[in-house]
């Protein structure tokens, strides 16, 4: 069986975790096994329907009063103790803060190698192949894992959603002893950057301002364009969050965040290969720069070369029109 | 207050990547090697706390003769004493096996330490894995992706970041914090640091003297392939008048990328 950890916000499972159960799935039908959900925390197997909608045969609940709220420590126990007794072939996690956060504690209370931010996974010889961008993806890594269970973090956007149809199954519930005093630290508060936008690593649409905006009054212009959307977000490069412009929890690159989403714009932005190593696994990428030389175009899959104050009103106007037809 | 920060001897962020197909290694000649940019703010944030708290900062890291550069940096920035533990071995992109080492160095030779500081990532193997995996086996709490640390007796507060905001968690130490960008602004080395850092004797640890055998460090990751990523297809570039271009890639992202 391959295991997937589910990642619980305000109650309800991340899309990135259902990603994540619908690749363990197809991978789990490549293994001729099935695919399980686990959550963990306390009072979280009502939360587990979701799963069952992704594809999850069964789902485990590891609950505990004293994994109320999120410690690095208190999760990795739980699931380290589940993981010795049901035995998984692999346990996955989507490449978020906390899965980021979680799985190296997880993968060494196990002694299981991991192998992290995963791209690609595929089938060979009964093992999990994992295809991942390293050196800022200027080399791909494809690896198999020694170990049993075989750990891995999954880059969120990236593995398509399999069906999402409402779904039941069982739930089963353990509970798990966690001894006075091993949990160490823990997260005592949730700060929720204001205006509630959502975060580059959660948009489908991406529309990032670089120093070609000039000054922080212009992203003003992206958000004209990203309001058209549902779910985009505003990012920048680290020229435009070093000048002040906007926040680093914008910022995407290699000392920011790394985006996949389905479209993602690129404005006023050189294309640094410190950049394109946060946005290159993009789906489609449009760039708008004055320069023809920039080497931003060479990852474009669409590009405008001209002037981005010029430009960007048009381009919102004409996809505002487009996307009343 | 005793602060351990650990740094990793990687290719500078602007190198090219060249790929030694036989062996899948990277070819290391022609790169320029740097100190993990995260672990400079890792070493500038210890030598923060020690200035308002005193106390010392020793700086390790693990690698072959060469990483000795990255402690001399390291040195040069005003920490008090660095420490290479000696492994050959070229990169594994294996965490574990990198954090069994400094797990057993912390416990072996280095007991007593109040804070753990790692960078929140190692650029190029990228992984993100060795801190946690430390603070695991030494079962200490951690907070990763930290762009702001307190610490108080005995106790610290981390602010990490997490999707759309914020994570406060607190912690009791020793604990592992890794570092992100916006922690700190590292400092630049000082001439004088530099002519004293030269001068200062940087002692080394070899795996034997840690207790490991070749067959307790094999990696767990096993390595299939390693190539250049695919090129992208060539994109259409649009020039000229600007309404046209405009209406002519909204046009495309629709009907051709049908991502409107
Ligand atoms: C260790 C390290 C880590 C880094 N991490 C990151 C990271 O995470 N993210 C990141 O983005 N960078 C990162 N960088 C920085 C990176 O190297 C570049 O400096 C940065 O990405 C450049 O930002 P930019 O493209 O906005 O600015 P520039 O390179 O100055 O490019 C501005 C672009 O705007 C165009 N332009 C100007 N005016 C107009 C106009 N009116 N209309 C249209 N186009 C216009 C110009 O032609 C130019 O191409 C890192 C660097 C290092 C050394
Ligand atoms: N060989 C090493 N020597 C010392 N510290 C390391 C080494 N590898 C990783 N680290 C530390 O662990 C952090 C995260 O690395 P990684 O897990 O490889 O992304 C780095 O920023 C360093 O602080």
């Amino acid at each position: 069986m391959i295991a997937v950890f589910m990642e619980l916000r305000d109650g309800k499972i991340k899309k990135s975790s259902l990603e994540t159960l619908s690749e363990a799935k197809r991978r789990a039908a490549d293994l001729g096994c099935d695919a399980v959900a686990v959550l963990v925390g306390s009072g979280v197997e009502a939360s587990a329907a979701d799963a069952f909608g992704a594809g999850a045969a069964r789902a485990y609940a590891l609950e505990s009063q004293a994994l109320a709220g999120y410690s690095a420590q208190g999760f990795a126990l739980a699931l380290a103790e589940w993981a010795g007794e049901a035995r998984p072939a692999a346990v996955l996690f989507a490449a978020t803060a906390m899965g980021r956060d979680l799985a190296p504690r997880v993968a060494a209370r196990l002694g299981a190698g991991l192998v992290s931010d995963c791209t690609g996974v595929a089938v060979t010889n009964g093992k999990l192949e994992f295809t991942r961008p390293i050196y800022a993806g200027k080399a791909v890594l494809k690896c198999v894992l020694r170990s049993s269970p075989q750990l891995a973090t999954l880059r969120p956007n990236v593995f398509p959603l399999g069906e999402t149809a409402p779904g039941a199954g069982e739930v089963v519930r353990r509970d798990v002893s966690v001894p006075d005093g091993a949990v160490k630290g823990r997260a005592v508060e949730v700060l929720r950057e204001q205006g509630g936008e959502i975060d580059v690593t959660e948009a489908e649409i991406v529309v990032t301002g670089g120093r070609g905006l000039k000054g922080p009054e212009n992203f003003g212009l992206l958000r004209e364009l990203a309001a058209l959307f549902p779910k985009a977000a505003v990012g920048a490069s680290r020229s435009a969050v070093d000048s002040g412009w906007i926040g680093h929890q914008h910022q995407v690159g290699q000392t920011g965040k790394t985006v996949s989403p389905n479209l993602y714009f690129a404005v006023g932005v050189s294309g640094a290969i410190q950049h394109l190593a946060g946005m290159s696994s993009s789906k489609v990428i449009v760039a708008v720069n004055k320069d023809p030389e920039a080497p931003i175009f060479k990852v474009a899959d669409y590009g405008i070369v001209g002037d981005l104050f010029q430009v960007v009103p048009l381009l919102t106007e004409e996809i505002k029109t487009i996307l009343a037809e | 207050m005793t602060i351990l920060v650990f740094v990793k001897r990687v290719p500078d962020t602007e190198s090219k990547i060249r790929i030694q197909y036989e062996a899948r290694t990277i070819l290391e000649d022609g790169l320029s090697f740097v100190i993990s940019p995260y672990d400079e703010f890792a070493v500038e944030e210890a030598l923060r706390l020690r200035e308002a708290k005193g106390g010392a900062v020793r700086v390790v890291s693990v690698g072959k003769d060469e990483s000795l550069t990255v402690l001399r940096k390291a040195l040069a920035m005003g920490a008090d004493e660095a420490v290479l533990i000696k492994d050959v071995t070229p990169e594994t992109y294996d965490g574990l096996r990198t954090a069994r080492i400094i797990a057993r160095a912390v416990e072996r030779k280095f007991p007593g330490a109040d804070l753990l500081l790692f960078g929140k990532q190692s650029v190029g193997a990228d992984n993100s894995q060795v801190p946690a995996m430390v603070a695991e086996l030494l079962g200490l709490p951690q907070a990763t992706v930290v762009t702001k640390l307190e610490v108080a007796d005995g106790t610290a507060t981390a602010f990490r970041e997490i999707e759309g905001g914020s994570e406060k968690v607190a912690l009791s130490l020793p604990a592992v914090v890794t570092a992100q960008k916006g922690l700190n602004e590292p400092r630049y080395e000082t001439l004088k640091g530099i002519m004293a850092a030269k001068k200062k004797d940087i002692p080394v640890v070899t795996l034997d003297e840690l207790g490991f055998a070749a067959e307790d460090l094999v990696p767990q990751v096993e390595i299939t392939g390693l190539d250049v990523p695919a090129a992208r297809q060539a994109g259409k570039i649009l020039q000229g008048d600007p309404a046209h271009a405009a209406r002519e890639l909204a046009a495309l992202l629709r009907n051709e990328a049908k991502v409107l």
